[in-house]
């Protein structure tokens, strides 16, 4: 048995992701109704920002094509998470069947296990709005693309996609405690998404304090856009995104300690 | 005498469900908070636009604060999105054939149904956002309404817009004997009917051609008529012709509906056992 080897973590991660498509596959027209689904949902919100700003030139200084920006990049940050974290997103059915019971029994780490469950190939259609609506804004919103700002795009999704990771991985290890997804949480994944198409800023200085220290938000929206805009110089504003991603951190400790008080609950 | 103990079977059957749904507090609890910073997050942009230009607001500043409060408050009311996932398991699974042995019209029976979740979800969740409504600083409290005719208005247009929000769902759930797969057909809808109902943003924010259109159609009739009429900013004109539109989708819809459960119920094809 030593000398078995041991298929990385990633491919196995990749085994994982073919077996979720292949198996979504099989339902071929309901996959594509949902991709549709999933595309409106997001262009409804497009749509309202289309006409609010068919309405009013600019919000606290904003344009249309610079909120349109930011709406992309956000929206494209969350739907990669979505597609890959909806293990999490979905694991409270995984707690209350007590198929995390199996989960556990396997030689292998409990959140590549998890995050391979489910791969929701699904959020494509949300995807495909960001990108349509970004590849829209790009020549638009005045941006000169020079090395560092594409640089700091790629950073923000990076950063964006653990950030959403993160938040969905605390609301998974609620679960221990409560069985259910707890619905409060939405207003971080759902809401975010939502109200996340304006610069944080918008919402005053409480709210952006909130988006840097506690849930950092602003780290992969409000400061990064403020340098791609060229409202400020200030490179380090390009590596904020990457801060981000220690929110892993705390996410990561809050599932372990989750994962130490499960107790199945049969079944 | 048979007509009372037929509506009899549907009052029951209201109040069961009504009572039923009332156990879900914690549930309520948590949705509360989820609409309270929702509702506030929206003000906040709202008044950002307004900051930024005044003179464009469709509406005046405090009318727009009540709407959105009350949006949150009474959202189980007239939602389209959340319809009842056990409509579409029975379709699916089959257990249809239990519901159709029963002496009862499903129409009727499924309209009372759905109409208990909303009162209940609603009785939960309205009285604290609106009392958190009406006690927040100055720009974001909600305003009462300016008359007491103004009230009644507003509750019967409550109401007939939770009716026709209802009256929609249930020919929803008549396409779906159709097809089967319901879920693609839901999130397609769903999407495109909450931003027409004004979900998204009030109908009065939408470009002045699209919004004579949109004011129009069905959806119009379901939160954007009662919330504008609580404001008092409609004309008395304007507000007969909203609830004449009301009455009129209602029943429309009804008709649409019941025609499409009845041609379901002759063609239901049961799935397995």
């Amino acid at each position: 048995m030593e000398n078995v080897k041991k298929t990385s973590a990633f491919r196995l991660w990749l085994r994982y992701v073919g077996i979720n498509v292949r198996s979504a596959m099989q339902y071929k027209t309901s996959f594509f109704l949902m991709v549709l689904g999933q595309f409106f949902v997001s262009f409804s919100v497009f749509l309202g920002l289309y006409f609010m700003f068919q309405r009013f030139h600019n919000v606290k200084g904003y344009t249309y094509q610079e909120v349109l920006l930011c709406f992309a990049i956000f929206l494209m940050e969350f739907s990669i998470a979505e597609m890959v974290a909806r293990g999490f997103d979905s694991f409270s059915s995984m707690v209350r069947t007590g198929s995390f019971d199996q989960v556990l029994v396997r030689p292998r780490n409990e959140v590549l296990q998890v995050l391979g469950s489910k791969f929701e190939l699904t959020r494509i259609g949300r995807m495909l709005q960001a990108i349509l609506t970004f590849v829209y804004a790009l020549p638009r919103c005045g941006i000169e693309w020079t090395f560092p700002k594409i640089v700091t795009v790629i950073f923000m999704l990076m950063g964006g996609t653990a950030l959403f990771s993160g938040i969905f991985m605390i609301y998974a290890s609620f679960c221990f405690f409560t069985l259910e997804g707890l619905e409060f949480m939405n207003v971080f994944t759902d809401g975010a998404r939502e109200h996340g198409k304006y610069p944080l800023d918008v919402y005053g200085k409480k709210m952006l304090f909130f988006g840097t220290f506690l849930v950092p938000y602003a780290l992969v929206q409000y400061y990064p856009l403020t340098y791609l805009i060229g409202r400020t110089d200030n490179p380090t504003y390009m590596l904020l995104p990457l801060l981000a991603i220690l929110f892993l951190i705390p996410a990561y400790a809050f599932w372990r300690f989750g994962v130490r008080h499960y107790c199945s609950s049969g079944s | 005498m048979k007509r009372t103990i037929s509506l009899r079977k549907y009052h029951s059957f209201f109040r069961l469900r009504f009572i039923q749904g009332l156990q879900y507090r914690a549930a309520a609890a948590a949705g509360i908070t989820t609409q309270f910073a929702w509702g506030f997050l929206l003000i906040i942009a709202f008044s950002a636009f307004y900051e930024s230009d005044p003179a464009a607001f469709p509406m005046s500043f405090q009318d727009t604060v009540s709407y959105v409060w009350l949006q949150q408050a009474f959202l189980a009311l007239f939602n389209t999105w959340m319809m009842e996932g056990e409509i579409f398991d029975v379709i699916a699974n089959g257990n249809l054939a239990y519901e159709l042995c029963r002496p009862i019209r499903i129409y009727n029976m499924w309209i009372a149904r759905s109409l208990a979740n909303r009162f209940s979800r609603a009785a939960l969740r309205c009285s604290p956002i609106l009392i958190v409504a009406f006690l927040v600083p100055k720009p974001y409290r909600m305003m009462v309404p300016p008359t007491l005719g103004t009230f009644l208005l507003f509750i019967l247009s409550l109401l007939l817009g939770t009716a026709v929000a209802t009256a929609f769902c249930m020919i929803v759930y008549g396409l779906t004997f159709f097809t089967i797969s319901p879920q693609g057909v839901r999130t397609l809808f769903a999407s495109l009917v909450d931003f027409l109902a004004g979900g998204i943003i009030p109908i009065p924010f939408m470009p002045d051609k699209v919004r004579a259109i949109v004011e129009l159609l069905p959806f119009a009739s379901m939160q954007n008529a009662p919330l504008r009429i609580y404001t008092g900013s409609l004309a008395a004109e304007e507000v007969k012709v909203t609830l004449g539109l009301q009455f009129f989708w209602l029943i429309a819809l009804v008709l649409i509906g019941s025609g499409l459960c009845r041609l379901a119920e002759r063609k239901a094809c049961i799935q397995g056992g």
